[in-house]
């Protein structure tokens, strides 16, 4: 062990500096996200101006928020399974940093390029389920139990067509690295049009709604919330958490659902880059991290407009329509992508 | 990068381990700041689980009827499917059509045991 600290001092250089701006970036991202959707977004949606006090426009909410969540008293009740109550938050936040360490943001700005790329995201992404369950199960509280169910539930239901919804791009692509997925649509070009390269949008348009589906579902994002409905599970797998663990969950929601939105513009809207001959390859090394993050907040933006606009679905509805409607379709979706690849 | 002793492959994970214990790092850290400024005064009451403003009342790990167990044992299936599907997924041309319809077999058979699944009415809310 010593040799390895010792021999590879460049190594751990880099590596100190890409998870430094990587942390950066998914906490920027995510309090940005936060501000533009949860506070403002919403409440103009509602007719109400949403926080105004804090910073201008109300913009250092969130850094107030994170003081007030601060001074709450820690609390664990007393039946509660400590150690598993405890890691629980830090679980799902852990499983929300692993996702976002292959996704590019430029044509060297990936903290590691893994082979197994979007196969890597996906399992990453399903781990925040076992931080969930143990949080509903530790809790020892009858609603947060059911909470906790109902959520591995959903996300394991909705886990499928997520999966198999990628399927389709990386049959085209023939590659699960998302650096390939992001080359393969800047230097692709549409019955040898070249234009606007070619995103998977337009040939997976069935999978990217599959996609957007599935991520609502996978965030417990409204309609899909009945793991935390607090018309009949007063806050589900949350009931017990107080102060600063609450509030890990709550951010590591909405960072999700940034990795999640970048995810799918790397899949589908082309990632980092612009077309091939939009930009040079030089720009892209400063415009590709930019390019990315509008692609990623603006697809939040399309998650949390459908959150605040449509009601919440039954238990059995939400079962229903991933279980008869969204594989069947996905796998629709494999088989006509794999004869087309084929064929063509 | 060579005579290193660990192998790029190896190293490309260990990245991807160090970011993600950055959770609970940061999680320790926003704990330890917490512990700076927050109070701690002990009551018996706060320590109660809570189910709506009443003492708790039964096993706090309360059995329910799962309404849809099954489905987890159905996820199983399909994720074993996705495992498989992946590999033919970055070598559909590689293996053309004989490897094409060799998926659709596989495929076909799932999606038999999920029309099976339908048909017994697993899938309903019973």
């Amino acid at each position: 062990m010593t040799t390895v600290l010792a021999a590879d001092w460049a190594y751990w250089q880099e590596t100190l500096v890409k998870v430094g701006l990587g942390l950066v970036a998914v906490l920027l991202l995510t309090g940005a996200v936060v501000y533009m959707y949860l506070f403002k977004f919403v409440s103009f949606m509602q007719s109400r101006l949403g926080p105004m006090e804090a910073g201008p426009y109300g913009s250092m909410q969130l850094l107030a928020e994170v003081g007030k969540w601060l001074q709450k008293e820690d609390i664990f009740t007393e039946n509660s399974d400590r150690i598993v109550f405890g890691l629980a938050p830090a679980i799902v936040m852990s499983s929300t940093f692993l996702m976002f360490v292959v996704i590019p943001a430029g044509p060297n700005a990936v903290i590691s390029d893994l082979g197994t790329g979007i196969y890597y995201v996906l399992a990453m992404s399903s781990i925040a389920t076992i931080g969930i369950l143990s949080a509903g199960w530790a809790s020892a509280n009858k609603y947060s139990l059911m909470g906790g169910l109902r959520a591995a539930g959903q996300l394991i239901a909705y886990e499928l067509p997520l999966v198999l919804a990628v399927v389709g791009v990386v049959i085209q692509v023939g590659s699960l690295n998302l650096q390939d997925i992001v080359h393969a649509q800047s230097d692709g070009a549409i019955f040898g049009w070249s234009g606007i390269g070619n995103p998977f949008i337009l040939t997976q348009f069935v999978g990217f709604l599959i996609f957007l589906i599935a991520v609502q579902a996978e965030l417990t994002q409204s309609p899909f919330d009945m793991p935390i409905a607090e018309s009949e599970l007063v806050g589900g797998y949350q009931v017990e958490y107080t102060g600063i663990r609450f509030l890990v969950f709550f951010i590591a929601e909405f960072a999700t659902a940034v990795g999640f939105a970048a995810v799918a513009s790397t899949l589908f809207l082309g990632g980092w880059a612009l077309p091939a001959d939009w930009a040079s390859a030089s720009t892209m090394h400063w415009l590709g991290p930019i390019v990315i993050s509008a692609k990623a907040v603006l697809l939040v933006g399309v998650v949390f407009w459908v959150r605040f606009s449509l009601p919440r679905f039954r238990e059995d509805q939400l079962q229903q329509l991933a279980w008869k409607f969204l594989i069947p379709v996905a796998l629709l979706n494999i088989v006509v992508t794999g004869i087309l690849k084929v064929a063509f | 990068m060579a005579s290193s002793p660990l192998s790029d492959f190896l190293r490309s994970y260990l990245t991807a381990a160090i970011f993600g214990s950055l959770g609970f790092i940061l999680v320790g850290l926003l704990l330890f700041l917490s512990y700076l400024v927050r109070p701690n005064r002990h009551q018996a009451q706060k320590y109660l689980s809570y189910e709506s403003g009443v003492d708790p009342v039964g096993s706090l790990w309360s059995q329910s009827q799962i309404r849809y167990y099954i489905f987890a044992l159905l996820f199983v299936m399909f994720d074993v499917e996705a495992v498989f599907i992946f590999p033919w997924a970055t070598r559909v041309e590689a293996y053309g059509v004989f490897g094409l319809v060799e998926m659709f077999v596989f495929i076909g058979v799932l999606l038999l045991g999920l029309v099976y699944a339908w048909r017994k009415g697993v899938l309903k809310w019973a």
